[in-house]
C-alpha cells in the first residue's frame, strides 16, 4: 500500500502505524497520523500521511518541513502553502499575525512597515531587546526564518498612502490591515476595496484596554471586508494597548485568514 | 433608509456626505458600502440617498 512517510511517498507492507515506526525508527519516536499524534497503535490505509520524529535529533532539511506540518490536517497544508498574504503594519497586531501565519505554513508573506523597533513596542509586539533599533520588517523576517524557514517572506519599508496601496499589495489573496492609526486603517481599506477587488481584507477595530475578551469578534460588514475587534475600544490616554486583547484580536485576524485560505468565507 | 441594519430617516435629496456629517461620522476613519458597492471617499458628495437604499458604515478606531 502507498502512504506518505516524512514527506515522501513510500510503498509499505505494514498494517499499522507502529509497525512502520519500528521499521524505520525506534519505539520512543513520536508518531503523527494524518495530523494527530497517536499514543496507541492504529491501522493505516492507502494515502495516509505518517510522520515519525526521533526526539531531540535535528532532522534533514527535506524532512523538516513535513515534520513541522505534520500536526496540520491533511490537505490543509497544500492550500496554505499556496497562500499569499500581505500584512500592513507590524505592530501588536501585525507582528503576532505574521508569526501565527508562519507557524501554520502560509507559503508567502509580505511584511509592510516603515518603522523601527522601539522599547515601547515590547509590551505587546513580537520583538525582543535584541531587535531594538532594527527595521520591524527585518526583525520579523529574522524571527520567521527561525520558526519556519520554508516561508517566502518579502518586506517593504514604506509608509502606506492612498497612492501606493495598489502597487504594494497587488497580487496578494488577502491583506491584513494591522495599522495603529484609524486614518491609516481607513485609507488602506477604502483603496483596497475599491481597486484590489480580488483581494479579501481582514482588518481590526477596537482592542485597547482590558475589557472582556469575549467582546472581540470577527464580523463581515461589507462584501470582501472582515473586521475583528470590539469595534469600540480605541487606544487613548488612560486606555492603552495591552498584550492579551491585542493578541486575541490578532488571533481572530489570523484565524479568519486561515479560513479564507481554506475557502471558508463565513466568519 | 437602512443604516447598518436599522431604519433611519433621510432629508430630501440628501447626499451621502451630508448624511454622514449629520450622523456625526468622521469621514476620515470610515468605509462605506452603498447598495452593496464600496463608495470611494471622493464620491461621497456625488451620491444622493434614497429611502430604499442600504448603507453599511464601518468605523475604525485607533489601536493595533
Amino acid at each position: 500500500m502507498k502512504i506518505m512517510v516524512n514527506g515522501k511517498d513510500v510503498e509499505v507492507s505494514c498494517r499499522t502505524a507502529f509497525e512502520v515506526r519500528n521499521q524505520i525508527g525506534n519505539k520512543t519516536d513520536v508518531v503523527i497520523l494524518n495530523g494527530f499524534q497517536i499514543e496507541e497503535d492504529s491501522n493505516i490505509s492507502e494515502n495516509d500521511i505518517l510522520t515519525i520524529i526521533a526526539k531531540g535529533i535535528m532532522p534533514k532539511e527535506e524532512e523538516l518541513e513535513s515534520m513541522m506540518m505534520a500536526r496540520h490536517s491533511p490537505n490543509v497544508y497544500k492550500k496554505l502553502k499556496k497562500g499569499k498574504v500581505a500584512i500592513a503594519g507590524l505592530g501588536g497586531l501585525g507582528s503576532n499575525i505574521a508569526i501565527m501565519l508562519a507557524r501554520i505554513g502560509v507559503g508567502q508573506l509580505l511584511l509592510v512597515d516603515f518603522d523601527i523597533v522601539e522599547p515601547s513596542n515590547l509590551n505587546r509586539q513580537s520583538y525582543s531587546i535584541n531587535h531594538l533599533g532594527m527595521q520591524k520588517t527585518k526583525a520579523l523576517k529574522k524571527q520567521i526564518e527561525e520558526i519556519n524557514p520554508f516561508i517566502k517572506v518579502e518586506t517593504r519599508d514604506i509608509k502606506v498612502t492612498e497612492d501606493n496601496v495598489v502597487e504594494i499589495f497587488y497580487g496578494y489573496d488577502i491583506i491584513c490591515e494591522a495599522f495603529d492609526k484609524s486614518k491609516a486603517k481607513s485609507i488602506l481599506v477604502n483603496v483596497a476595496l475599491d481597486k484590489l477587488t480580488n483581494a479579501k481584507i481582514v482588518a481590526a477595530s477596537g482592542m485597547a484596554g482590558y475589557d472582556s475578551s469575549n467582546l472581540i469578534k470577527t464580523t463581515n460588514p461589507i462584501n470582501g471586508l472582515y473586521v475583528c475587534g470590539d469595534l469600540e475600544n480605541e487606544a487613548r490616554i488612560g486606555r492603552g494597548l495591552m498584550s492579551p486583547r491585542v493578541q486575541i484580536c490578532a488571533g481572530h485576524q489570523a484565524n479568519m485568514v486561515l479560513r479564507l485560505l481554506l475557502g471558508i468565507e463565513e466568519v | 433608509m437602512k443604516l447598518n441594519g436599522s431604519t433611519v430617516s433621510l432629508s430630501m435629496n440628501q447626499t451621502l456626505y451630508d448624511f454622514l456629517e449629520s450622523q456625526k461620522f468622521d469621514i476620515t476613519t470610515i468605509a462605506v458600502e452603498h447598495n452593496g458597492k464600496i463608495v470611494p471617499r471622493i464620491s461621497y458628495k456625488n451620491v444622493i440617498l434614497k429611502d430604499e437604499d442600504t448603507l453599511e458604515v464601518v468605523r475604525f478606531v485607533g489601536g493595533g
